[in-house]
C-alpha cells in the first residue's frame, strides 16, 4: 500500500466510526439529551479534546455478539482542558447498545482512569448507560468492579467528578457514589439500585422513575448528588466553575486567582438579627467575606441545615462549613453530619484550608434521629475535623452550645485559629434550658416562679452566653467584630500557609462510616 | 423544603426556622405492640399453622411469609392465645399489614 492509500485507509476507518455520531445525535435529541460528543465538547475548551481508543472493539462472541460491531464500544475517552486546566474525561454513548457496559467499554474507562492517576489529573465521567451488557455475563461485572477499585484507589489522590446524564442504575451507581462530586440534571438523570418495575413486583409499591431516583430526589432527599441543574448546559457551567476551585491532585494546591474584594452591597454588619432565636441566612455572611462575594455551594438542597462550599479569599480557595440557622435552627443531625464530614475530608485531601462558621443550638432531638444512628453519624464530624491537617479556621458567630460547640472545629479538635464575634454564646446549653436546670428549686419555690425564671435566665445569659468565658480559658484566640472577619481570616491564611502537621503513622484510621 | 418559618423547641428555647423535607415527612414513633404480628416485608402468605383460640408457646411457628424468593417462618414472640387471624394462604400482603393478633400472657 502506498503512503497516500494508507492515509486514505485511515480516514475511511475513522470516518466509519465517526459517521454513527450523526444518528447518535438524533437518537439522543429525541430523548431530550445531548450526544456524548456534544457533551464533551461543551465541557472542554474548544478544540482541546483528544480522543483515545477510537478503534477499540469488544471480544464477546455469545448471543450473536460476534456479529455486532459497536463503535467505540459505546464510550468516548480522552483528555482535554477546562478553562486551561487539564482533565481526563470519558462519556458513555447511550446510542450504542444503550451505553451498556461490556468488558472493552470498561477497559477503556479504566485505562483513562489509570492515565488520570499517573498524570495527576482530575477525572470527569459522564454516565448515560442502561447498565451491564448482559450478553457479556460476568465479564461485564468484572468491568464494573475494576472501575470501582480504581475509583477507590484514586479517592483523595485526584478529584473525581461524575456527571449523570441519563440512566445510571444497578451496580453502575456505585462508581459515582465513590467519586467526590456527582452532578445531576432535572428530568435527565435517573439513579437507583432497583428500578420501579422491580420494586412493584417485589414490594407492591408503585413509584415513578423520577420520584424514585430523579435529579431532584438525589439532590434533596438522598444526598447522592452534589450539584443540581435544570439543563445540561447549566450543569456544564457548574462543572467548569468547580474545576477552578480545586487542585489537579493531592500534591498541589488549587491555583490562586486575582484577589477581589467582596461586593459592597454585601454588608456583614446587619445580617445577625437582634434576637438569638431569630433565623438568618448564613450564606449572607459567607458572601460578605468572599472574594467578589462568590460562593459555590455544594449539596445546596440536601441537609440544608448545614451549608458547605467553596469561596476564595485573597485569591485562594477556601472550603466553608457553616451552620444554617435558617433551616432547622442550624442543628447537627444525621444528614448534616454526613454532609459536613465528607466535605471536610475532601478539603483535607486536596490541601484546601477550612473555614468553619458556627451558629448552632446543638443536635436534633428525636426517636428517628437516635434510631438512625445520630451518634455514629455525628461522630463523623468530630473524626473528620480532628483528622484534618489542613489549616483550620473557626469563627463563632452566635450560638455554640454543648456538643455542637466541640464538633464545629473547636480549638479542642485542633483548630489553628478560633475567633468569636462579640455576639458569640459559648456555653453548655442555651440560657433557657440551663436556667431551668440549674435554678429548678429556686424557680419552683419562688412566690412567682415565672418572674424568678426570667430573672435566672437573665442571670445565666449575662454570665455565660458570651465569648468571654471561653476567651478567658484561651479557647478562642480573639474576639473580633463582624467587619474585621475577612481581614483576620486572610491574615490567618497567610500566617498559616506553611502549616505542616502529620497524623500518627498508620495504615488508615477507622472512621465511623 | 417549605420557606415558611416554623417553631423548633430545643432546650426550652423556641427557634424560628425552616424545616427540611425529611423532618416534615418523619413518622411519629409508635411503640411496638407485642400482640400484633405484622408483615416485616411485603410478600405472600404460604402456610398458616394456627387458628383463633389456639394456645401458642414462645417460639411456635405461626405462619410462612414468602418474600424475595425466601420462605420466612414467623414465630410467636411470646406465649399466649391466638385471638384473630387476618390472612389466608396465598394472600399477598404489604409491609406492616396485620397478620395475626395474639393475646399474650403477661
Amino acid at each position: 500500500m502506498s503512503f497516500a492509500s494508507r492515509i486514505m485507509d485511515f480516514f475511511t476507518k475513522k470516518t466509519k466510526v465517526q459517521q454513527v455520531e450523526i444518528a447518535a445525535k438524533e437518537k439522543q435529541e429525541k430523548m431530550g439529551k445531548l450526544s456524548a460528543r456534544e457533551r464533551i465538547e461543551a465541557i472542554l475548551d474548544p478544540g482541546t479534546f483528544h480522543e483515545y481508543d477510537l478503534f477499540v472493539q469488544h471480544q464477546a462472541e455469545d448471543f450473536g455478539m460476534d456479529k455486532k460491531e459497536l463503535p467505540r464500544d459505546g464510550v468516548f475517552t480522552g483528555t482535554g482542558k477546562i478553562l486551561g486546566f487539564p482533565v481526563c474525561i470519558y462519556a458513555q454513548d447511550f446510542s450504542v447498545a444503550g451505553g451498556s457496559l461490556g468488558l472493552a467499554h470498561a477497559r477503556k474507562i479504566t485505562k483513562i482512569m489509570d492515565h488520570a492517576m499517573n498524570l495527576g489529573l482530575p477525572l470527569i465521567g459522564i454516565n448515560d448507560s442502561g447498565g451491564a451488557r448482559i450478553q457479556e455475563g460476568v465479564n461485564s461485572l468484572a468491568g464494573y468492579g475494576e472501575i470501582f477499585y480504581r475509583n477507590t484507589r484514586a479517592s483523595g489522590v485526584i478529584p473525581q467528578i461524575s456527571v449523570i446524564l441519563g440512566p445510571c442504575a444497578g451496580g453502575a451507581v456505585y462508581s459515582p457514589a465513590l467519586t467526590d462530586f456527582v452532578f445531576v440534571v432535572d428530568k435527565i438523570s435517573k439513579m437507583f439500585i432497583t428500578g420501579p418495575e422491580v420494586i412493584k413486583t417485589v414490594l407492591g409499591e408503585e413509584i415513578s422513575m423520577e420520584d424514585l431516583g430523579g435529579a431532584r430526589v438525589q439532590a434533596e432527599i438522598s444526598g447522592n448528588a452534589h450539584f443540581y441543574a435544570e439543563s445540561e448546559q447549566e450543569c456544564f457551567e457548574q462543572i467548569k466553575k468547580l474545576v477552578t476551585y480545586i487542585p489537579w491532585n493531592n500534591r498541589k494546591k488549587a491555583d490562586p486567582f486575582p484577589p477581589k474584594p467582596p461586593k459592597p452591597e454585601k454588608n456583614i454588619s446587619n445580617v445577625l438579627p437582634k434576637d438569638n432565636t431569630e433565623p438568618y441566612d448564613v450564606r449572607d455572611i459567607i458572601e460578605a467575606i468572599a472574594d467578589d462575594s462568590e460562593f459555590l455551594e455544594v449539596q445546596k438542597y440536601w441537609a440544608a441545615n448545614i451549608v458547605i462550599g467553596f469561596i476564595r479569599m485573597n485569591g485562594e480557595t477556601v472550603g466553608v462549613v457553616a451552620n444554617q440557622p435558617l433551616v432547622m435552627a442550624g442543628v447537627l443531625d444525621v444528614d448534616s453530619s454526613d454532609k459536613a464530614a465528607r466535605f471536610i475530608r475532601f478539603c483535607d485531601s486536596f490541601n484546601i484550608p477550612l473555614l468553619t462558621l458556627v451558629d448552632l443550638p446543638g443536635y436534633l432531638p428525636g426517636v428517628d434521629q437516635e434510631h438512625s444512628g445520630v451518634i455514629r453519624h455525628g461522630a463523623k464530624v468530630l473524626y473528620a475535623y480532628s483528622e484534618a491537617t489542613v489549616l483550620k479556621m473557626t469563627v463563632i458567630l452566635r450560638k455554640a452550645y454543648g456538643g455542637g460547640y466541640i464538633a464545629m472545629c473547636s480549638r479542642h479538635l485542633g483548630a489553628d485559629f478560633v475567633f468569636a464575634w462579640p455576639t458569640a454564646e459559648i456555653a453548655v446549653m442555651g440560657p433557657e434550658g440551663a436556667a431551668n436546670i440549674i435554678f429548678k428549686k429556686e424557680i419552683e419555690s419562688a412566690p412567682n416562679p415565672e418572674d424568678m425564671r426570667k430573672q435566672k435566665v437573665q442571670e445565666y445569659t449575662e454570665k455565660f452566653a458570651n465569648p468571654y468565658k471561653a476567651a478567658a480559658a484561651g479557647y478562642i484566640d480573639a474576639v473580633i467584630t463582624p467587619e474585621e472577619t475577612r481581614e483576620y481570616i486572610i491574615h490567618a491564611m497567610q500566617i498559616g500557609s506553611n502549616k505542616h502537621v502529620e497524623n500518627p503513622k498508620k495504615k488508615h484510621g477507622i472512621p465511623p462510616f | 423544603m417549605s420557606n415558611d418559618l416554623k417553631k423548633l423547641i430545643l432546650d426550652d428555647s423556641i427557634y424560628k426556622t425552616r424545616f427540611t423535607k425529611k423532618f416534615e415527612l418523619r413518622k411519629p414513633y409508635q411503640p411496638e405492640n407485642k400482640n400484633e404480628i405484622r408483615a416485616f416485608i411485603p410478600g405472600i402468605i404460604r402456610d398458616i399453622f394456627v387458628k383463633p383460640g389456639d394456645k401458642v408457646q414462645k417460639g411456635d411457628k405461626l405462619l410462612v411469609l414468602e418474600a424475595m424468593k425466601m420462605k420466612n417462618r414467623i414465630f410467636s414472640p411470646s406465649s399466649g392465645k391466638v385471638k384473630k387471624v387476618f390472612v389466608k394462604s396465598d394472600q399477598k400482603v404489604a409491609k406492616n399489614d396485620l397478620l395475626i393478633e395474639l393475646d399474650i400472657e403477661e
